[in-house]
């Protein structure tokens, strides 16, 4: 949207640029406007429809919107599916966001201040997208014969005596999917994150120094704070990801813990498109939220 | 979407054709094909004629075998290009984009949903030459001269449509099928008997503690609510009038008992298809599952003990069969039923049944089966020489009997049907309830 926006700005106070600015936009914004604005519309409208087993009904009802929130205003009976299933996708998205956040921080700070040759610089980073030259899906799966009853972790712990029974936590369980999570997309942490500190100025870090500061002291106070655009940009990442996933939480979950995307997928398979629309759009409006709130604390377009 | 993917076929050409012929549908639509005929002729005009056919075969990846293809196409020229989705896809591709296939294999519980967009086509039983040799399991609901268990969506109730652009069942039974049956089965418990160690004779073994952390249960909730209706009424916890048709009471006693075990931490897993539900047997995550008896066939090959438990409650049974596009016409329609005459004509049929399923025309596949192959399958004899799958594989030695005995034995001991209810909005809602518990 921004983009589209921006060229009119200067061409107030530029006469005579206006056109140049507006053609220049104007393929990307038939690109956005095609393939994200007109779906999504639908989307929307589509909504608000009803349905039968078989035909999308076209019309204006609130009922696939109340039907999401049925039981959400009785507090009796515990939390409604809605809210459940929105808490358990928001508590995966908080988690998999710190550990990816702690673990992508460092490597890139490792990356940008302890590795002086720009070479080796390179040839760490690619080694870090090696992973990604396999399937996500792939990657996911053969996690399960390790960590599975009789898998390999369990069998050398058992076989070192370490414990006596396997240990089931290990796959099909909280601790499995975000452990997939984290290895799927810390990468997206990484590289914006190291993307901004290699724009760090060296003198900053020195002057640092200079005036006395420990290694802590200029972490947090001078490359915490000149990284956050990375950061920002990273967490969206992972976040609209995470919110959005329904595969990694299936395989790894063993189809037993729910997520908002889940149960989108559900409703369409059986033909519910109205009900999966309306949670779309729900789950849009969580993220924009979310997305919403971050830029706050960044003005991502300045700091570009 | 449905133009685009006709489009890109490689029949673009007969196809076209066969629009121009038909001159039915959208006008838009038409012209858009009518376009791209022109464009296809003008580039390749000799094509025209020799065109080979090829059936595009929409259904599930468990029934798209590559050595029937092979063996057709050996036969009559024709290829089949199969196009493997889930259960739940089937129904809706079938509803959402009827032109994107030639063939829909699909199961008869789907029809309710199918039949009414009147995207199928009758199958008139004229052009099908074993029709009346079709088992009375599908068109009366008889196995062996005895009534079996109709509870849910019984193929008898949904085989015969009332004309071959109808979008209604019939009662009786008429010229047009909704759908020529191509496999059947019970199904019932699979368990590792290495694991557990006692006879299993009952569904409710499935919520029983002592198997906690080491059971699975379906998640195509129009088939798991019925594997734990079986359950259900196995505990003794509820008599349902119709498990296949449950009311909205029924449904919510239903999930809220599998919700209780599911927080007694009962299920290790929940699967979706055939190959996690191999791997979760097979790798030793569940001991006790619902299980489809191919897959059991699958995890014995691997050397690993699995039975297909027969249980005193009886069997939920499924049926698939072909049914054809409303809008498919000229060479391609007769490719169609050139191919379903080739699949009940036997061969296809004693290769389903060397699979552990059951064929729709029996005697056809008998006379393509070894007499011992005959007798193990479908007489519940024990073997008198090893028993192999159609690829080679040992399955059973000799002396082994098969589970759930024979044909009669098994399908006559029917409970119920995999169905759609008419609550099935609200059973999925639940469904996704149980999931999110």
């Amino acid at each position: 949207m921004s983009t589209t926006t921006t060229p009119s700005l200067p061409a107030a106070a530029v006469p005579g640029r206006s056109i140049a600015a507006w053609w220049q936009a104007a393929p990307f914004t038939l690109v956005f406007a095609l393939f994200f604005l007109v779906p999504l519309a639908l989307i929307v409208m589509v909504s608000f429809w009803d349905f039968n087993e078989y035909e999308l009904l076209p019309g204006f009802t609130f009922k696939n919107y109340v039907s999401i929130f049925a039981g959400c205003g009785d507090a009796s009976e515990g939390l409604c599916v809605t809210l459940k299933t929105y808490y358990s996708t928001l508590k995966f998205s908080f988690l998999v966001w710190l550990i990816t956040l702690v673990i992508g921080f460092t490597v890139a700070y490792f990356l940008a201040f302890h590795v002086r040759s720009p070479g080796m610089q390179t040839l760490l980073f690619v080694l870090c997208t090696i992973p990604f030259w396999t399937s996500n899906v792939i990657r996911m799966i053969s996690w399960v014969p390790l960590l599975g009853r009789n898998g390999l972790v369990n069998q050398t712990l058992v076989g070192m005596n370490l414990i006596e029974t396997p240990i089931e936590w290990l796959l099909f369980s909280d601790f499995s999917v975000v452990l997939a999570f984290v290895h799927l997309y810390t990468m997206f942490m990484i590289v914006p994150i190291f993307n901004s500190m290699m724009r760090i100025d060296r003198s900053l870090i020195e002057a640092a120094s200079d005036s006395g500061a420990s290694g802590w002291q200029t972490l947090w106070n001078v490359i915490v704070p000149l990284s956050r655009t990375g950061i920002i940009i990273g967490s969206i990442f992972v976040i609209t990801i995470v919110m959005g996933d329904f595969v990694t939480i299936g395989v790894m979950g063993g189809q037993q813990i729910a997520s908002i995307g889940k149960i989108i997928q559900v409703q369409t398979s059986y033909l519910q498109f109205p009900l999966a629309a309306a949670n779309a759009v729900i789950l849009l409006a969580v993220v924009l939220m979310i997305i919403w709130g971050l830029t706050r604390l960044v003005d991502i377009r300045k700091e570009l | 979407m449905s133009d685009d993917s006709r489009a890109d076929s490689p029949a673009v050409v007969t196809e076209a054709a066969g629009v121009i012929r038909e001159a039915t549908g959208v006008a838009r639509r038409s012209l858009l094909k009518g376009t791209a005929g022109i464009l296809a002729a003008g580039m390749f005009p000799a094509v025209h004629s020799q065109e080979k056919i090829v059936l595009r075969y929409l259904g599930t990846a468990v029934n798209q075998d590559k050595a029937i293809a092979e063996k057709f196409k050996a036969d009559t020229g024709i290829e089949i290009q199969y196009v493997a989705v889930t259960t739940d896809d089937v129904t809706k591709r079938a509803v959402t984009a009827p032109n994107s296939f030639d063939l829909i294999d699909t199961e008869y519980f789907s029809l309710k949903k199918i039949v009414p967009t009147g995207n199928l086509k009758g199958i008139d039983t004229k052009r099908i030459k074993n029709a009346d040799k079709i088992t009375t399991l599908f068109t009366t609901g008889m196995v062996a001269g005895k009534a079996v268990g109709d509870q849910g969506t019984a193929p008898k109730k949904v085989i015969y449509l009332e004309g071959e652009k109808s979008k209604k069942f019939a009662t009786a039974p008429t010229q047009f099928m909704s759908l020529i049956p191509t496999v059947y089965n019970a199904d019932t418990l699979g368990i590792r008997p290495d694991l557990i160690k006692r006879p299993i004779n009952s569904w409710a073994e499935l919520l029983n503690p002592e198997f906690k952390g080491k059971t699975a249960i379906l998640n195509i909730p129009s088939i798991g609510i019925m594997d734990a209706a079986m359950v259900v009424e196995a505990m003794g916890i509820y008599k349902y009038p119709d498990k296949g048709n449950m009311t909205k009471k029924e449904i919510d006693l239903t999930i809220k008992t599998l919700i209780e075990a599911k927080k007694q931490g009962q299920f290790r897993a929940l699967w979706k298809d055939f190959n996690e539900s191999v791997n979760l047997m097979a790798s030793g995550e569940v001991v006790i599952q619902s299980m489809w008896s191919p897959a059991v066939t699958a995890v014995r090959t691997k050397g690993i003990a699995c039975n297909f438990q027969p249980l005193k409650e009886g069997y939920r049974a499924w049926a698939a069969g072909f049914g054809l596009p409303a809008t498919l016409s000229g060479r391609k329609l007769d490719g169609a039923y050139e191919f379903i005459n080739w699949f009940l004509d036997g061969w296809a049929g004693a290769y389903l049944n060397r699979q552990g399923y059951y064929s729709a025309v029996l005697e056809t596949a008998k006379s393509k089966m070894e007499a011992y192959e005959w007798a193990y399958w479908m007489e519940g004899k024990p073997a008198t020489q090893d028993i192999k799958s159609p690829n080679g594989d040992v399955l059973a030695k000799v002396g082994a009997v098969r589970d759930g005995g024979s044909y009669e034995s098994r399908m006559g001991g029917i409970a119920c049907w995999n169905a759609l209810m008419d609550e099935n909005n609200y059973m999925v809602q639940k469904w996704n309830e149980f999931v999110a518990a």
